[in-house]
C-alpha cells in the first residue's frame, strides 16, 4: 500500500487571469480510493481534467504508472490504463448499452477497417467473440444484464451513470476517475454505487480517485481525502483528521457545525 | 429500442455469436437470400430497361453507402462526393488504358487511389466541422471538376475518356444482362462490408466520435485518425461505384460530376436514414425510381384530356428536378430520420397490433 500510482507535482492551471489551480501537488496510493472534495468551483473537475488529458496544464508534472503523462494526449493515457467518467453524462446516446461498453474495449481490440470487414476470414468476429465475454463480465457485476440491448440515450439518469461506469471499467484500467458518480441520485442508487466504487477498487483492484459532494458517502468508502479550495490544495490526509481541519470546516462545511466530525461518524 | 430487444416467439440465442449477426432474425436474412437468388434470376424475366436501372441502383449505392459512413455515421459533412464518384471512373479508365491493368483489378485500385484523393482533402476534417467543413469539401468538388476538364493525361480532358467493359477470361461483360451481375456481385460485397465494419472496432469507433468526441477520446479513440479515416473510407466506397459506372458505360466525360450529382447523393442518404446501411439502401432505391414514377405519371396524363397540360408534358425534365428538392423538404418536416425509421415503425406497428407499444 505504499507504491504510489498517480503522482501530481506542482499543478498549475489557468484560463487567462482565472488561477484554476495554484500549485496543486499530492500522489494517489496504488489500490485506494482517493477523495477530492471542495466547494463548486474549486477546480476539482479541472484537476480532473488535467490528469485525463482534457487539459494541459500550465505548469508541473503529472506522473502516471512511473511514466511522465504530462504533454500525452487523452486517447494515450486509456492505452496506459486510464478511464473515466464525467460529470453531466457522455455516453454515445445512439448507440446500444453494449455497443457503449465495447467502445471502452477500443484500445484493446486489434481489428482495424481492412481486416475488420473481412468478418469471418480475418478473426474479427472471433476477437469480437472474446471481448464480448470480457464486457458481459462488467455487465454482469454492475447488474445491468436487462438493459444491454437499450439504446444509451433512452436510459434513467441512474442506469446511465451506471453505463457509464460499465464503459470506463471495460477498458482495463489501473486507475479510474470518477467525477461525481452520485450526484442527482436517490438513497438507493447511492448506496449501490458506492457498492460497486469498493468492490471495483477491492475486486479488481483498480484505484479510484473520486470527486464527490456527499460527504457521508465520501468518509465512507474513501482511503484517503484531499480539499481543494480556490484552485489550491487545504490539506490531504485521513478522512477523519481531514473533517477535524477547521480550515476544511470554514471552507466547505460551514462554521456552525461545530459538533460535525462526532455526528459525521455516527451517521455514516 | 423496442426494434432491439423484442424478438420472435421462439427464437433464442444461446451464444454471443448468434447475438452478433448482420441480420436481426433469421427470417430476414432468408428473405435477403431468397430476394438475392431472386435478383440472379432478373435477367431472365425482365425488360433490360429495368436492368439498367438496377445497375444505377447498385453503383449508386455503393457510393452513398459511403457517403452514410461519413455522414451519417461519422457526423462530418461533404459536399465533394460526386467529384470523388468521377474520380473514381477516370482512375479506373486511366490505371486501364495507361498501364494495361485488368479492369478487374483496376476497380479495387480505382477504389484506394480515390481513398488517398479524398483523404487528402478530407485533412481539414480533423480541425474543423459543421458548415466550415461543408465549404471546405465544396471546395474539393471544384478543384477536381477543374481537374478532369484540363488533365489531359488523366481524363482525357474535356473529349473525356473510354472505358473498356470489363472481362474475366475473356468473357466481356458488355451488355446491360452480363454486367447485370456484376453490379448485383459488387453492390451485395459492399454492402456486407459496410455491416461489418460497422460491428467491428473501427465502425463503433465512428459513431463514438458522432456522438460525443470528448469521451470518444478518453476511451482511447484518436479522434484526428477516425475523422480522417471516415473521409478515405466514405472516398473508397465512391471510387468503386464511380468505376463501375465508368465501365458500364464504357465513356467517361467531366461534366456529369457536378455539385447537383454531391447534393444527389446526400438527398439518398437523407431520405434513406442517416446511420442506417439498410436505409441507404431504400434512399437510392427511391431516388432512382421517382424520375421513372414521375414520367410514367405524366405519361399517363398526357392520355387523358384534363391533364395534357402543355406545362407538364414539356416540363417533365424541371419537375423531375423540382421533386427532389420537394421531396427532401418532405422528409426532413415529416420523417427526418429517414424511411429506415419508418419502416422501423411500420413493423413494431404489426408487431404489437393491437396494442400501441
Amino acid at each position: 500500500m505504499t507504491t504510489s500510482i498517480l503522482n501530481i507535482e506542482q499543478i498549475s492551471l489557468a484560463f487567462g487571469g482565472v488561477k484554476a489551480l495554484t500549485d496543486v501537488s499530492f500522489s494517489v496510493t496504488k489500490g485506494s480510493v482517493f477523495s477530492i472534495i471542495g466547494p463548486n468551483g474549486a477546480g476539482k473537475t479541472s484537476m480532473l481534467n488535467c490528469i485525463s488529458g482534457r487539459y494541459q496544464p500550465n505548469s508541473g508534472k503529472i506522473t502516471f504508472a512511473d511514466q511522465d503523462v504530462t504533454h500525452l494526449k487523452p486517447n494515450d493515457r486509456a492505452d496506459l490504463g486510464m478511464g473515466r467518467t464525467f460529470q453531466n453524462l457522455a455516453l454515445f446516446g445512439h448507440m446500444s448499452v453494449l455497443d457503449n461498453i465495447m467502445v471502452g474495449r477500443h484500445h484493446l481490440l486489434k481489428n482495424n477497417w481492412l481486416t475488420g470487414p473481412l468478418y469471418w476470414a480475418s478473426g474479427a468476429q472471433k476477437e469480437e467473440l472474446a471481448h464480448r465475454r470480457k464486457v458481459e463480465e462488467v455487465i454482469d457485476f454492475l447488474e445491468i444484464s436487462h438493459i444491454r440491448k437499450s439504446i444509451a440515450g433512452t436510459l434513467s439518469y441512474g442506469l446511465r451513470k451506471r453505463v457509464e461506469l460499465a464503459r470506463a471499467m471495460a477498458l482495463n484500467p489501473k486507475l479510474i476517475l470518477l467525477d461525481e458518480p452520485m450526484a442527482g441520485m436517490n438513497l438507493e442508487e447511492k448506496e449501490d454505487m458506492a457498492r460497486y466504487i469498493l468492490d471495483l477498487n477491492e475486486e479488481f483492484g483498480i484505484t479510484v480517485v473520486m470527486i464527490e459532494h456527499d460527504m457521508g458517502v465520501v468518509m465512507d468508502i474513501s482511503h484517503e481525502v484531499m480539499v481543494l479550495d480556490f484552485g489550491k490544495k487545504l490539506i490531504s490526509g485521513l478522512p477523519h483528521e481531514v473533517m477535524a481541519d477547521p480550515y476544511v470546516k470554514r471552507a466547505y462545511l460551514g462554521l456552525e457545525d461545530d459538533a460535525e466530525p462526532d455526528t459525521l461518524e455516527e451517521v455514516s | 429500442m423496442s426494434s432491439l430487444t423484442m424478438r420472435p416467439c421462439g427464437d433464442f440465442r444461446t451464444s454471443y455469436k448468434q447475438d452478433n449477426t448482420i441480420f436481426e432474425t433469421t427470417t430476414i436474412k432468408n428473405v435477403a437470400i431468397f430476394a438475392i437468388a431472386l435478383l440472379c434470376a432478373a435477367p431472365y424475366l425482365v425488360d433490360a430497361y429495368y436492368l439498367t436501372l438496377f445497375i444505377q441502383i447498385s453503383y449508386l449505392g455503393i457510393a452513398a453507402l459511403g457517403l452514410n459512413i461519413l455522414v451519417g455515421y461519422t457526423g462530418q459533412i461533404s459536399l465533394g462526393h460526386g467529384a470523388f464518384f468521377g474520380f473514381g471512373a477516370f482512375a479506373s479508365a486511366w490505371l486501364n488504358i495507361s498501364f494495361g491493368i485488368p479492369v478487374l483489378l483496376c476497380i479495387p485500385l480505382a477504389g484506394f487511389l480515390t481513398m488517398a484523393v479524398g483523404m487528402m482533402f478530407g485533412l481539414p476534417a480533423s480541425r474543423i466541422k459543421g458548415l466550415y467543413l461543408a465549404i471546405a469539401t465544396l471546395a474539393a468538388q471544384f478543384i477536381l471538376e477543374d481537374f478532369f476538364a484540363r488533365a489531359d493525361w488523366f481524363s482525357g480532358g474535356s473529349a473525356g475518356s473510354s472505358a473498356d467493359p470489363i472481362s474475366i477470361f475473356g468473357f466481356v461483360f458488355n451488355s446491360d444482362e452480363s454486367f447485370f451481375y456484376i453490379a448485383l456481385a459488387a453492390l451485395v460485397i459492399m454492402y456486407i462490408w459496410g455491416c461489418n465494419l460497422m460491428r467491428s472496432r473501427d465502425g463503433r469507433a465512428f459513431v463514438a466520435v458522432r456522438d460525443h468526441y470528448l469521451s470518444a477520446e478518453i476511451m482511447g479513440i484518436k479522434l484526428n485518425k477516425y475523422r480522417l479515416l471516415s473521409f478515405g473510407i466514405s472516398s473508397f466506397y465512391a471510387g468503386i461505384g464511380g468505376a463501375l459506372y465508368a465501365h458500364y458505360l464504357g465513356y467517361v466525360s467531366a461534366e456529369g460530376f457536378t455539385l447537383f450529382m454531391s447534393i444527389q447523393f446526400l438527398a439518398m442518404i437523407i431520405i434513406g436514414g442517416l446511420g442506417s446501411i439498410k436505409g441507404t439502401l431504400m434512399g437510392v432505391v427511391f431516388m432512382v425510381f421517382l424520375p421513372e414514377v414521375l414520367e410514367s405519371g405524366v405519361g399517363l396524363m398526357k392520355m387523358t384530356d384534363w391533364g395534357n397540360i402543355p406545362m407538364v408534358v414539356d416540363g417533365l425534365a424541371y419537375i423531375k428536378e423540382m421533386a427532389i428538392g420537394l421531396v427532401i423538404i418532405l422528409f426532413l418536416i415529416f420523417e427526418p430520420q429517414g424511411m429506415a425509421h419508418r419502416w422501423a415503425q411500420i413493423k413494431n406497428y404489426w408487431k404489437f397490433y393491437p396494442f400501441s407499444y
